[in-house]
């Protein structure tokens, strides 16, 4: 909905919320279910509510426990029934510097052992309030840090004498990112930097915390939900994988067919050129934390290339992983994009300072994100980074190694596809490949890439069941689960982890509750090797029967007979589409003959 | 703004902040005849009313409002000050 997009209308939000919330869950769409427990060191009401509105938009569907007021740390230490039998997904804890008591911050005639122990002692209050809630829901937590306050006691000395209470916020935040850094499951919501953005005197206004106890001011609580919800929609594997842009006045200023290479703004030479560069430089930063870059330009590709190929522009062609230039719809393009690249329209987003085209890719391509990169027809260049910044589309929660290399494996990819070509047998392609898999319970190193790649994994997933990190280690940990991951290697690099299975034994039967692999590897044979290692597995603890479902979701049809290829036998089927599989361990033939596969623990 | 014109956009903004179309406010309209219209709500009706006449209320204004009439008043009188 486009009023829920950077950038919004705050007040109408607030103003609207209730018709907004109503058309949306009237919009037909399947959405995830999550349970969210916001606990707050203020009156969370509309905060509650503004966030609900962003993560239906984002195709969540979250239901709610709010803490009574200031009942955080006692909820995250001690509990409570409704919040046990609640069971969050996810916790919010929403503090401020409002919550730092008076006595607590430093005092001018305290010594910097006195202020020391101050922070150690609040942030002390923090810890056992996350270790409280990591002992009781195993679930992932977000913490806001503390935000500057809207007054300095000692002027500029505020921010770095011991006295100050900056200092003292300061320090706290260190120790509160040093936390985050040790725990795979705890994030930080950033509200320092939003309240800066905002405007600390607005965002901390008197009267609202006097009044009603909100912090912060009413009118910022759309931004601090916006993102929010961009933090808790990349949790659950909603993030945009790949942006699609435009070349004339989107990467350079001027029409390269019109003014030639020489004549388009881009480099040192004017302002223009500067802020068009300064934009180059922010989308090439992203290839390097995995988003995939593509083009979708109406140009002749020679034109296209020739304007990506001037010395002093930052994006080169091999930036690119699929190029688009010709005079075809730009739906059209997209839609072509999405199916090379294998991922789906809604991990698309498009860049374009043109309003026709914009509307035109919204409308015929609605799942993929338009952000409105201009107010009206004229490009405005040097409001594009902070649009598609604030937008959130790639928020971060961990960078994996996987992220790192994905624009690489994609380019490699590309070149597999080229070599396929050349044989005309398929197996025998397959054998060229050298393939290498490792092949064994989740080790710990790799517990981030496997629980972002459950999350993720939309298309080969036989259940779509999402677990966070911390569930899976507690699945790794359980022996009545048999965890399974592959990693596969062949001759043109290494794919990382692809294929994640978890079973749960009841007695004689496994019950297979995930199963998916990674889109980039399908037609490898990966999962006959995963099949055969989960097989010699089973029969090690006397497993007579492996027991496949398949829940079918809008994205997963193309494993709905995966169990019947694999050679297990269609034992039900439901009214819903759903089927259940089996497979007797006992009579299993391995399957797989063109990967080298080693057993990892 | 004419009083009338006041109530008539007081009107939208109730009936938007209340999700109703059949609320209309009168003078004496006060918390107690809408029947969501609690604390909480209060500060939303508060803040889309200034969003709505481009006035800010101050916190005793806020505090001391007591009925719809009062309201309308403190915008007409605002809005006056701003011209």
């Amino acid at each position: 909905m486009k009023e829920l997009e950077y950038p919004f209308d705050g007040e109408y939000l607030l103003k609207k919320k209730k018709s907004i919330k109503r058309a949306l869950l009237q919009d037909g769409s399947v959405r995830l279910r999550k349970k969210i427990a916001v606990l707050g060191g203020s009156t969370t009401d509309d905060i509650v509510k503004l966030l609900e509105l962003f993560l239906l938009n984002y195709g969540i569907e979250a239901e709610f426990y709010e803490s009574g007021y200031n009942r955080y740390y006692e909820d995250s230490v001690f509990g409570n029934e409704e919040l046990t039998a609640f069971a969050p997904d996810l916790v919010y804890i929403h503090t401020t510097s409002r919550n730092v008591p008076e006595s607590v911050f430093p005092q001018p005639e305290d010594s910097r052992e006195e202020a020391e122990r101050k922070v150690e002692e609040e942030y002390a209050h923090f810890r056992q309030a996350w270790e409280g809630i990591a002992r009781q829901f195993h679930c992932t937590v977000i913490q806001n840090n503390f935000e500057k306050l809207p007054y300095r006691l000692l002027g500029n000395m505020d921010v770095w004498d011991f006295r100050g209470r900056e200092w003292f916020l300061g320090q706290l935040n260190q120790k509160c990112y040093q936390y985050a850094a040790e725990h795979d499951d705890f994030l930080i919501q950033d509200i320092d930097w939003l309240a800066s953005e905002y405007g600390l005197s607005r965002w901390d206004d008197p009267l609202y915390w006097h009044m009603y106890k909100y912090s912060p001011a009413v009118p910022a609580i759309p931004e601090l939900a916006f993102n929010l919800a961009n933090m808790i929609k990349a949790v659950y594997g909603k993030n945009k994988k790949a942006l699609v842009l435009d070349l004339d006045n989107t990467l350079w200023g001027g029409v390269v067919g019109d003014d030639g290479p020489e004549g388009i703004a881009i480099g040192q030479e004017t302002g223009m050129a500067q802020v068009y560069s300064e934009f180059q430089t922010y989308i090439k930063a992203h290839k390097r934390m995995g988003v995939l870059l593509n083009i979708d330009s109406k140009n002749q590709e020679e034109n296209a290339l020739a304007g990506l190929k001037r010395p002093d522009s930052v994006l080169v062609p091999e930036d690119f992983i699929v190029i688009k230039a010709n005079w075809l719809p730009k739906d059209q393009n997209l839609r072509e994009i999405a199916s090379e690249l294998n991922i789906g329209q809604d991990a698309l987003v498009f860049v374009d300072d043109n309003p026709a085209e914009r509307h035109m890719v919204a409308n015929q391509v609605p799942l993929a994100a338009v952000p409105e990169m201009t107010e009206g027809q004229e490009p405005q260049p040097e409001r594009y980074i902070q649009i598609l910044d604030r937008s959130g589309f790639f928020e971060p929660v961990g960078l994996s190694k996987d992220d790192l290399k994905r624009n690489a494996m994609y380019q490699e990819n590309a070149l597999r596809k080229k070599q396929e070509a050349a044989f005309a047998d398929y197996s025998e392609y397959l054998l060229s490949l050298d393939m290498e898999a490792e092949i064994g319970s989740y080790p710990p190193e790799y517990m981030a890439r496997i629980a972002q790649l459950t999350n993720k994994s939309n298309q080969f997933n036989l259940t779509t069941k999402r677990f966070t990190q911390a569930e899976l280690e507690q699945c790794a940990e359980d022996p009545d689960y048999l965890d399974l991951c592959g990693r596969l290697k062949d001759r043109f690099g290494d794919n990382g982890v692809v294929s994640v299975i978890l079973g749960r034994q009841d007695k004689q039967i496994l019950h297979i509750e995930l199963w998916l692999m990674s889109c980039r590897v399908l037609r490898r044979d990966m999962e006959k090797a995963m099949l055969d290692e989960l097989v010699r597995r089973a029969k090690e603890r006397k497993i007579s029967l492996i027991r496949g479902y398949y829940y079918p979701t809008a994205k997963n049809q193309m494993v709905r007979d995966f169990y019947g290829t694999m050679g297990f036998h269609l034992e039900k089927e439901n009214e819903d589409g759903s089927t259940v599989w089996e497979l007797e361990t006992e009579n299993y033939r391995p399957c797989c003959s063109v990967i080298r596969t080693e057993r990892l623990r | 703004m004419e009083r009338q014109e006041i109530f008539q956009k007081l009107d939208e903004v109730f009936q938007d902040v209340f999700d109703d179309p059949n609320i209309h406010v009168t003078d004496e309209t006060t918390a107690a005849d809408i029947e969501d219209w609690d604390s909480l709500e209060h500060i939303n009706l508060i803040v889309a009313v200034e969003k709505a006449f481009g006035v800010k209320f101050g916190m005793g204004e806020v505090t001391h409002m007591e009925n719809v009439g009062e309201m309308a008043d403190l915008i007409a009188k605002k809005q006056g000050q701003g011209r």
